[in-house]
This record gives structure tokens, sequence and C-alpha cells, in this order.
């Protein structure tokens, strides 16, 4: 089935009661087969609601999560970038809603395409991010999210990639009700608009409090990694399925040179790495499932034994470089780390390419930071005119 | 619930921000003077008795009006009602008909037989009343209040002063007169008549009386020089009157001059039409306007076709003629002759020029203007001897009288007790510029029902008639009450900051001031006035 | 007229209460047992009408739903002199979220209290004119299109006041605000722009609509309650004057607000499904000088030589009201 299709079925399954959708590109089959699942009686009860913008979408998941209900919206790119001032006020108040992000590019220009750009702007912002590498694990991921999200009082982002997951058919393993209903309980909200027991939420803190506040939203943000983790296995040992929270290694045993990636194209970098590996280079890959909190603990593990780092961006700081190298250069200091820029704007990313970047890396040829596949031609003639 | 810190606050904790501190200045709830309170003669509080009447509450009405003025049938038939004539309400539509519920409420109590009890502790002392007109009688019934022993002694058979022989039963029904009277007497007060005192000392030696009270009135008339032949009927008014109150009907004939500008010319000329005068005319120096005699009078003689001649004075009268000369106001308003005369048929003529007092029994005290002096105590030269009422000059009404009563009853009481009586500070004046008469609907006065005139001039009935309860509460109703609270929660709801605690009802407002921040809203909004805002001491 | 008007002669429905009338004739805030959403202590100016407005509208919102009610507050004075951390004012389930996005809270609200068989709980979003009228002004007609059962209430102070006086959409034509100075050439806030959420709400064609002030508080009760019979969208806008921005006397809000309607300034009125069902007809007519003649932030227009061109203009408008909405009687 399609990806968006299997995301529905489960977000349908975590029994969520309202759900607020505003159209984008790449992720409206997600809302269009929750908006069915509603009408047909299927998923019920559950109140549908068709809002007018993102930024509404997430206004009225607050106001649904803060009333006590679970709440849950999707959306990408532009749509996310029109929610942020919701985006961080969710987090502020530590409401436990669930998104799905449909990674796409960020304009201008504009460009409906997958790549990081849109999730990776929202890194601060004090949601947790976790990024599929497949429709199964898109699926699944969601399951858990809403049981993370409610445990910590912390609003989760689901990261797919739009067209690549999204759009793409294949067999995914929708979750059981039963097995959902066991892995999820029903909402308790720590706090809660209750006329019977009122309280005020939502206060003006000064100076004199709001680092404090600050502080606890972190701490909160640091235990949700062995959070992750707990849950993640929890949902392992339910489900049947490998389901990993915070990294995925791949024959990083003996690996020199270790590849970290985020989402979809985690599947060409597998390809491509046993590609390499049959002509004997030692390499392996490192996927990140949660990118925030970032594991640090687990990846510096990982790539205790790598000699080199070619971390995979699908997004651009701009004027800087790397984004997820940043976190990764912290927790691996003393490894060489190469940053390669690839799938901007949806430029698909070539086995080809990629093993021609990973050869440059182990002969010691690739340079800091690499943009794949960079037409050179077109920006010369671009710097030129 | 579990609150995350600062992001949730449980509720009203900001009761611990005291912003009582930011004022400036602060409400304060004032209880200033109305303006009929300040006008009745009587002294009466007539606002708060309204604001017991509007609640239905007449006993309690009634009792208010009864700490001040004993009378209240009475007033409501014979006061000018000077309260309505200052009362704010006409800037808003019509004066209240303060008056007409006075009425009501004194019927009321005649009706239900309403007493007030003398709780007061027996003083032991005696205090001797001469003369049962309005002050005499008011100044009895306070002092048996007080718990003093009175005597009223009058030299008349029948008690009530001019309220009897001066003012017409059309006006003043007996039935009323008697029992309000009835019911001084009936708390102790013994009443003396066809007893008059010719030698003061020696019936206060007698009586052993330790105080005295002048009530005797100016009943001598005053005597116009008219040149007359023998055959004319020349009377004088309140002789006419008397005659009246006393059940006689002298016959003056059909056509009746009264010489006069006063409220005793217009009740002896009404008095004419109800003996058979087919045509009254009332003679008068000077103009309406500056007739003594209150407009209501006027009108309701002129709708009973009573006719009215202005500056015209009697020079001859003589076998059923008059000669009248015309006068003229000179540059300085005064009358001058013209000596231009007109003849005018008259069976008799009527004397209503003014009243004296008789001085026979004021030997050794001292006069002023025509009457017996008084200090501020209202005592005569003479220690333990006081007096008022038309005795004392000045305003000579009933209220008046009964004013006077009350006031030298409590001087009599502290002068006996060897203390002084200082009335207590008159507040300030609630004057219209402090109501916010945006607050009260609008709604002209209730007119009370009258006989028709035609009906009216051949009988003595009763020519105004009363108020019925829902008209009377209708009426009491529209007072302002100005100055004074009357729990309208104006302050209560308006206030911003939730800083006026309602207390019990009769128990008005607080002003909370840990909270207040002194905006001055309530002020501002409140209808009658009754709150000032006043800087705080810093 | 949605309130049946007292004839009793002394002070009836214009005051507050009366200890001569029933408790159900007087008003919710003259009971000693009002909820007092907003008690004391708050930070707001002195003689803020806001504040009075807002505890005037919930007051009568928790007496209409037996206490079961939620409010949703947008960004403004409003929730700024109610919650500073650690003090909060409010006595009553609130929640504040954002600036501009109060309706759409308030519809997630109400979507959670549905979802949970919770309808008998209602919920009453509200925000200045700012987040009303211009931030949220997406977010509000969005809870209209889909006839959300949600009451807003605008409490309309005629700019960003929170902010230091700054104009707003509903900033009135000539008024000086710190973003629309007095200049030779421009007596302030321009003619010609300005929206009427009211008029806008009424477009929409939701179950009901009012305007109301301050000052007349039985008014402004009964539509309250009124809104509170109803289920779907439903939108109050509550004229309320601050002192601070409009530069009157801090006793004088609700004199000012009550002349603002007798001017036929700010028209009173209801409506239903988009067609206006009634108007509170004014009491004591009055031109619109006195009113702009006590306000500070009109001064110009009467420092010599008088801007008696822009008064007119101003005039012109309150007479159209009153045409427009029938505001007169033959009392008037």
């Amino acid at each position: 089935m399609e990806g968006s299709r299997a995301v529905a079925r489960t977000v349908a399954r975590c029994r969520p009661e309202v759900i607020c959708a505003y159209p984008i590109s790449p992720q409206t089959h997600i809302v269009e087969g929750l908006s069915e699942l509603v009408r047909s009686g299927e998923l019920a009860p559950c109140e549908y609601i068709n809002v007018e913008s993102e930024f509404a979408a997430m206004s009225v998941a607050i106001g649904a999560s803060a009333a006590g209900a679970r709440s849950y919206t999707a959306t990408a790119s532009q749509g996310l970038l029109y929610m942020v001032e919701a985006v961080y006020n969710a987090a502020g108040l530590g409401l436990p809603i669930v998104m799905t992000v449909a990674n796409r590019a960020i304009g201008a220009p504009i460009n409906i395409w997958n790549d990081h750009s849109d999730a990776m702007s929202q890194r601060d912002s004090g949601w947790i991010q976790l990024y599929a590498q497949t429709n199964q694990d898109a699926a699944d991921l969601h399951v858990v999210a809403f049981r993370l999200a409610e445990e910590l009082s912390v609003p989760v982002m689901v990261c797919v990639d739009g067209f690549i997951l999204t759009h793409a058919f294949e067999a995914v393993d929708v979750p059981e009700q039963e097995m959902v209903d066991a892995y999820l309980p029903p909402f308790r909200p720590r706090q809660v608009l209750d006329p019977s027991d009122p309280v005020s939420i939502g206060a003006m803190v000064g100076p004199e409090a709001f680092t404090e506040v600050r502080y606890l939203a972190h701490e909160n943000q640091l235990r949700a990694v062995d959070v992750i983790a707990r849950l993640a296995d929890e949902y392992t040992a339910l489900s049947g399925r490998r389901c990993e929270g915070l990294v995925s290694p791949y024959r990083l045993d003996d690996a020199e040179t270790v590849v970290v990636a985020l989402g979809s194209v985690l599947g060409t970098v597998k390809d491509t790495v046993d590609q390499m590996r049959d002509d004997g280079v030692r390499v392996g890959v490192l996927g990140i499932t949660a990118f925030r909190p970032f594991p640090y603990d687990a990846v510096r593990s990982a790539l205790a034994r790598a000699e080199r780092i070619v971390v995979l961006e699908r997004a651009l700081a701009v004027g800087v470089g790397g984004i997820v190298s940043t976190d990764v250069v912290r927790a691996n200091p003393d490894a060489a780390c190469h940053t390669v820029i690839a799938g901007l704007g949806g430029r698909p990313v070539m086995r080809a390419s990629l093993r021609t970047v990973i050869a440059d890396a182990v002969a010691g040829r690739l340079g800091e930071l690499t943009f794949l596949d960079l037409d050179r031609a077109a920006v010369q003639a671009a710097a030129r005119g | 619930m579990d609150r995350p810190f600062a992001i949730t606050l449980g509720v009203g904790s900001s009761r611990a921000n005291k912003t009582g501190a930011w004022r400036t200045e602060r409400p304060v709830y004032v209880d200033l003077l109305p303006p009929c309170n300040d006008a009745c003669p009587a002294g009466e509080n007539v606002q708060r008795w309204l604001y017991h009447a509007e609640a239905r509450d007449y006993e309690a009405a009634w009792r208010q009006i009864m700490t001040d003025n004993p009378f209240p049938a009475i007033m409501g038939r014979v006061c000018y009602h000077p309260c309505q004539t200052a009362c704010n309400r006409a800037t808003l539509d019509d004066a209240v008909g303060i008056n007409s519920v006075e009425r009501f409420l004194g019927d009321e109590a005649l009706r239900q037989g309403w007493t007030v009890p003398v709780t007061a502790p027996r003083s032991g002392r005696r205090v001797l009343v001469v003369g049962a007109g309005p002050a005499g009688l008011a100044a009895a019934y306070h002092l048996a209040l007080l718990g003093h022993e009175v005597t009223v002694r009058d030299a008349g058979d029948e008690p009530g002063g001019m309220m009897r022989h001066g003012i017409p039963s059309y006006r003043l029904p007996r039935d009323v007169l008697d029992l309000e009277i009835a019911r001084i007497v009936e708390m102790g007060v013994r009443l003396e008549l066809n007893a008059p005192i010719t030698d003061l000392d020696e019936a206060v030696r007698a009586g052993g009386f330790d105080a005295v009270f002048l009530g005797i009135g100016a009943q001598l008339s005053k005597r116009a020089y008219i040149p007359a032949g023998d055959s004319v009927r020349i009377l004088d008014a309140l002789s006419v009157l008397r005659e009246v109150a006393g059940g006689e009907r002298p016959d003056l004939g059909r056509r009746v001059v009264v010489y006069g500008g006063g409220n005793t010319a217009m009740d002896v000329a009404r008095t004419a039409q109800r003996l058979g005068a087919t045509d009254t005319l009332v003679v008068y120096r000077r103009t309406r306007e500056r007739m003594p005699a209150h407009a209501i009078e006027v009108d309701e003689a002129v709708e009973e076709g009573v006719r009215l001649r202005w500056l015209s004075t009697i020079a001859y009268a003589d076998g059923g003629t008059v000669r009248v000369e015309r006068m003229r106001l000179d540059e300085h308003g005064f009358p001058q002759p013209t000596g231009e005369f007109d003849e005018l048929a008259a069976d008799s003529v009527v004397l209503a020029v003014g009243q004296d007092v008789d001085r026979s029994l004021l030997d050794g005290l001292d006069a002023a203007d025509g009457g017996v002096r008084v200090d501020a105590t209202m005592m005569t030269s003479r220690p333990g001897v006081f007096a008022g009422g038309d005795a004392v000059a000045e305003e000579r009404t009933v209220t008046a009288a009964v004013g006077h009563g009350k006031r030298a009853a409590r001087h009599i009481d502290a002068w006996l007790r060897g203390t002084g009586y200082r009335p207590s500070a008159r507040p300030e004046l609630a004057v219209a510029d402090r109501l916010h008469p945006w607050y009260y609907s609008d709604a002209p006065a209730t007119v009370r029902p009258r006989l028709e005139a035609a009906r009216r001039v051949s009988t003595f009935d009763e020519v105004v008639q009363g108020l019925d309860e829902d008209t009377a509460l209708f009426e009491a109703r529209r007072c302002l009450s100005c100055g004074n609270c009357f729990e309208c929660d104006n302050c209560y709801g308006m206030c911003p900051d939730n800083a006026v605690i309602k207390l019990d009802p009769g128990a008005r407002y607080r002003i909370d001031l840990d909270y207040c921040k002194g905006c001055g809203i309530c002020a501002a909004e409140c209808p009658c006035g009754a709150i000032t805002m006043v800087p705080e001491q810093t | 007229m949605t309130t049946q008007r007292v004839r009793f002669y002394q002070v009836g429905s214009f005051a507050v209460g009366n200890r001569l009338l029933e408790a159900d004739q007087r008003t919710v805030q003259a009971g000693e047992h009002r909820s007092n959403a907003l008690t004391s202590g708050h930070r707001a100016c002195q003689g803020c009408g806001e504040a009075l407005g807002a505890r005037y509208v919930l007051d009568a919102a928790m007496r209409a739903t037996g206490g079961r009610m939620v409010t949703v507050n947008a960004t403004g004075c409003l929730e700024v002199f109610t919650t500073p951390f650690p003090e909060t004012s409010w006595q009553i389930a609130w929640l504040h979220s954002l600036f501009g996005n109060a309706p759409a809270v308030a519809t997630g609200v109400a979507a959670a209290l549905k979802v949970k068989g919770r309808t008998d709980i209602r919920v009453v979003g509200q925000g200045g004119d700012g987040g009303t009228v211009d931030i949220g002004f997406g977010c509000l007609s969005g809870m209209f299109e889909r006839n959300d059962d949600v009451l807003f209430v605008c409490y309309d102070n005629e700019a960003y006041m929170n902010t230091g006086v700054q104009r707003s959409g509903a900033t009135p034509p000539a008024a000086r605000t710190a973003t629309t100075p007095v200049t030779r050439s421009s007596p302030g806030n321009a003619f010609g722009q300005g929206k009427s959420a009211p008029l806008i709400a009424m477009a929409h064609e939701i179950p009901y609509v009012a305007t109301a002030t301050v000052a007349d508080l039985h008014d402004l009760e009964a539509k309250v309650n009124r809104a509170m019979q109803i289920r779907g969208a439903r939108y109050i806008h509550v004229l309320v004057p601050c002192p601070l921005g409009w530069g009157t006397e801090s006793s004088e809000t609700i004199r000012v607000a009550r002349m603002a309607t007798e001017s036929g300034l700010f028209p009173v009125f209801e409506a239903e499904n988009g067609e206006v069902t009634s108007a509170t007809p004014i009491r004591r007519l009055m031109p619109v000088e006195p009113y702009l003649r006590i306000q500070k932030r009109y001064a110009h227009l009467f420092t010599p030589p008088p801007r008696v061109d822009v008064i007119a203009q101003i005039q012109a408008r309150a007479d159209r009201n009153i045409r427009r909405f029938g505001l007169l009687t033959e009392e008037s």
C-alpha cells in the first residue's frame, strides 16, 4: 500500500480524538486517508477538522490537547514554517501532540520535493524528532510517538520523506488495533482545562523564572533518550519487528569508514555499502532515527572505532554546511568528519555518486564539505552571468 | 493535576498583589444632606422615610417621620412642601410628590392604628405648654418622648390652634386632625381645654412646672383702617374661619370682598364660596407675584371661581358698596395710589391683612418683630420659658411651628438636665450637580386626584384626595436619594478591580482598600452622588 | 432589544442592581455570588475598561453555563495583566496560547470537549481588537466558516494598547496612535480604512452576532446569555474604553463608552444568521463632538484652528450608523 495510507491507518489505530488537517503536498494523502476513516466511522470517536491554514492546524491541536484530547496533525515544508509560532508554543506548553512532517524542501525557490530542510529548521523548537527509514518504520514510529509524547508531555514529529516514502507503494504491516491498544493506553493529560478544577495555562514568565522553565524542558529532552530506547524495545517485543528508536547500526563492527544518514536515503546507502563491502571496503552505516534529542552516547559508542565519518546531509545550513555533522562531530571529535550535502530539493541520490564519495573519503581525497552531484558548469555560468 | 512550573498557575493567586498601593485617592461613602431634608421646616429626614416607603416598609417610613413630626396626615394636607420646591428630581422631570406620600403614610398609620411608644425613663420633670396649636402639641409630643410630664393648656374648647381655627375643613378634615391630636394625648400628655392663662408665674408655681413652652400663636387679626359707614359688614378672616370651624355658618351674603393676599385670604375666600357666596373677590394692593399666599392656594381658589383683583386698595365701604382705588407700581416696584376709583357691590368685607400675637401673656419677655424674642435655644429672655410657632414671627406655617416645637423640646430637655443640646452639624448639601442622572428613568410626577371644582364649592368635603398605595409607591420610588446610598449596586458592579465589598442589605458597601486603585469609576457612576474621592495622605 | 427595560422610575435597568428589584431582574454583577472570573490583584491600569468587560462577559457566561465553561485568551493586555507569573487573577479554566490563534485554539477545545461527550461545557474565546480583527482574523474567519461551537468575544479598545497604543484595524479615523501620529497634513488615523468585525461576522451568516459596551451592563449580560443558548459560531464585540490609550480620566471609562453609543458612533445591535434582529435605541442623542473632546487622542481636532471638517466627517459616520441600524426612536 501507499506509504501515506499506511501512516493514516496506523495513526487511526492510535485513536486520536482530534485531527486537524490543512492540505500541502506531499502530505495530502495522509490527511485524506484519515478523513475517510473518520467519515466511515472506522475511526471514532474522532473530530476531524478542516482548518484554514497550518497555523490554525497546530493551534486547533493545541486547544484540543490542552482540553485533554489526543491530537494529531500533519504538514510539510512551507506549512511547517507557517505554523512555527504554534510549534514552539506546543512544546513550551508541554502538549503531547503528534505531527507527521512529510519532509519537503523549503522555498524560495518553491520546491515540492523531498529534503530535510523543513524539519531541520525546527530542531531547536523543543519537539522530539524521529526520522523514518521505510514506510514500515514510519507506521511503527507513529505508535511509539504517541506513547512517547504522552509519557513525557512533549510533542513529537515523525519525519517521513515526502514522495519517496509517502507516495511509494510497498508492503507495510499495519499494526493491529489490539496491539496498539496494548501498547498505547488512553491519554491521561498532565494538565487539563477542566471547569471543575480550573487553572490558568500559559502565564507570562519573566526573567526571574524563564531560564528555569527552559532548563526543565532541556532536562526533559535529555531524559527522553532513555525513554525512547525503552519504548522502542517495548514495541519491538510487542510487534515482533525490530524497532530502532535511537540509532540503527549496519555493518559497523569492523568499519573504518562510517556513513551517517537520516531517513529514506539509508536504503540507498546500505545498498551502496553492501556493494563496497563486496569489494573489500570496510565501510558501515549508522542510521539515526531520533535526531532530537540527539543520542550522543549511542552515536559515540557506534562510531568509536571509526577512522572517518561521512555524514550524508539532506539539508543545508546556508553559509555553514552540514547540520547533522555538528552533532556527529560533537559525539566523535577525534574522527575525521566529511559533510556531504545530498538530494536537496528532491534530487535523487545515486548509488554511483555515493560510491565515488565514499571511495574518495577512504582515499583521503574527500574535502570537508561536498555537494553531491553539483552541476559545476551551471554554477560557474551563473557566477559569471 | 501536575502543574508545569511557571506555565500553569492556580486560580486567584493574584490576590497576593495588593494593588491598593497604587492609589493616590480613595473613594469614601458619604451621607450628604438631601435638599428635601434641608428645606423641611420640621427637619424631617425625608429621604430616609421615602427610602422605607419605596420598599413598601410603610410603618418604618411612618416611624421615621414620627421621630421629627407627629402630624404626617395633617402635613400631607396643609404643608406647603418646600421639600418639593427644593427637590432635585425637578431637574429631570418633576419634583417627587413628597407631600402626597407623607399624606398616604399618615393616613395609613391612622388606618392601622400605629402608635409611638414612650420608652424613655420618666425624668420627674414637669413642663407646661401654653397653647394646643401645632407648636405646642409638637413640643408636648417630643417632651413626652423624652420622658417628661407635660401639661398642655389651651384657652379654647378644642385643641389644634390654627389647624382647626384657621384652616378650613376642606383642606384639613376634622377627623384627621382629631385623631392625630388624640394620638399625642394617648401618650400621656395632659390636655386642659378652656383653660386660659392670665398669670404665667402663678400657673407655673401652682402647677410645679420646671419649664414652660409658649405656643400662643398670632391669633389677633391685624386691623386695617378702612373708612366705613354704619351699614356695612366688616369682618376679620380669622373670626370667620373660627366660627366655621366651630360649626357655625356665618352669613356673608352673596357678594364678598376679601381684602388681603395671604393664605388666610384664600382660605376665607374659598370658605365664603362654600357659605353661599356667588361672587367672591379678593382685593390685594400689590401684584400676583407678590402675593404671600402659596401658589397652590391661589390656583385652587381661582378654580373654584374666586376672582382676584390686583393693585387695588379699599378706600371706603358702606351699605352694599366698596370703593376700590387702583394702584400703580412706581419705579421702585412699590404700589402708589392713582386717584382712580371703582365701585364694587359687596355684601361684606372680610379683612385678611395679617395676624398679631396677643401680648397679654408676654409681660416681662422681650419682644421682637411683633412677637416674642427667643435665642438660638428657643428660650425667651426669661430662663426656663421657651417659645415657638407663630408667636415667634418668622415663617408662620403649621410645619414651621412643628419644627419649632421639636427644637424647643430638645432644648428644654437639655435645659432641664443641665446639659446643652447642640444639634449635629449639617452635612454638605447634596446639590443636583453631584447626581449622575443617566441612571434614573424618566417619569413625571403623579397628579393627585381632586374633587371636581363645581362639587368642591358646595361642600366642605376634602378637596384634594390622597393617593392609593400603588401610586404612592410609584411616587416614593421617584426619589433620587440625593447624596445617600440606596444600594443600586453600581459601585459594586463597576469596579474593575473587584474592590467593592457588598455588605448585608441596609449595610451598603465597603471599599476593599487592599485592592482599590482609586480609579474613581464608582464615584463617577454613583447615581445619587454618595461617593466622594478624597486624596490619600502621603 | 434583548432586555426588557424595567420601567422603574428610580434606576430601573440602567443601574447594576437595585435593592427593590427581584434578584433575577438585577444583573449578574449585582449578586454576591457572581463568579468573579477575574478577581482582584490584576495589573490593569486604573479604570481599565477591558478588565471590567471581561469580568462582565465571563461572569454572565458562567451563570448561563452553570460554571461549565472554558476560556481561551489571545495575547494582549487582558492576558498580560492577568497572568504575570506567579500571579493569576483568573478563577476559571483558562488557556493562553498565542496572539493570532485564539479562535483556532478555542475550536480545538470545543472539538475535544465534543469528542469526549462533554458538550455541556462551553467554550469562550476572547481577545482584544488587535488579536481579533488583525492578526487573528484568519483563524476567526475559519472558526466562523466552520460554525464551530465557540463564542468569541472581542474587547475593542481600538488600538494595540498593550504594546503602547499602536494603530489596529479597529482604530477609528482621526484617532492619534503611536503609529498614526498627528502631523500638519495628517490628523491621525486615516479615513477610508478599518474594518467592522461585527459586519464581517454577519457576512459569515453565523448564528449570532452582537455588539455591546461596558456602559450598558443589562444589555451586555443579556447578549452573553442569549449567545449561550445558541450552538455554533457566535461573536460579541464589546467596546471597552482604555483610559491610557484614549486619553480619558480613569473615572470616565463608563461615561465615554456611553457617549460612544449615544452619539451613534458605536451602534449596539444584534444579528442572527446575517440579519440584524434588534438595535438598542439611543436614549439621549448627542453629537460626536463632546465624545471626541474628552479624549486626548482627539485633542488635535480641537487645538486652534479646530478641525471642523474632520469632526464633520466623524459626525457623518455616526449619522450613517444611526440610519443604517435605526438607532433613533420617537423617545430619543
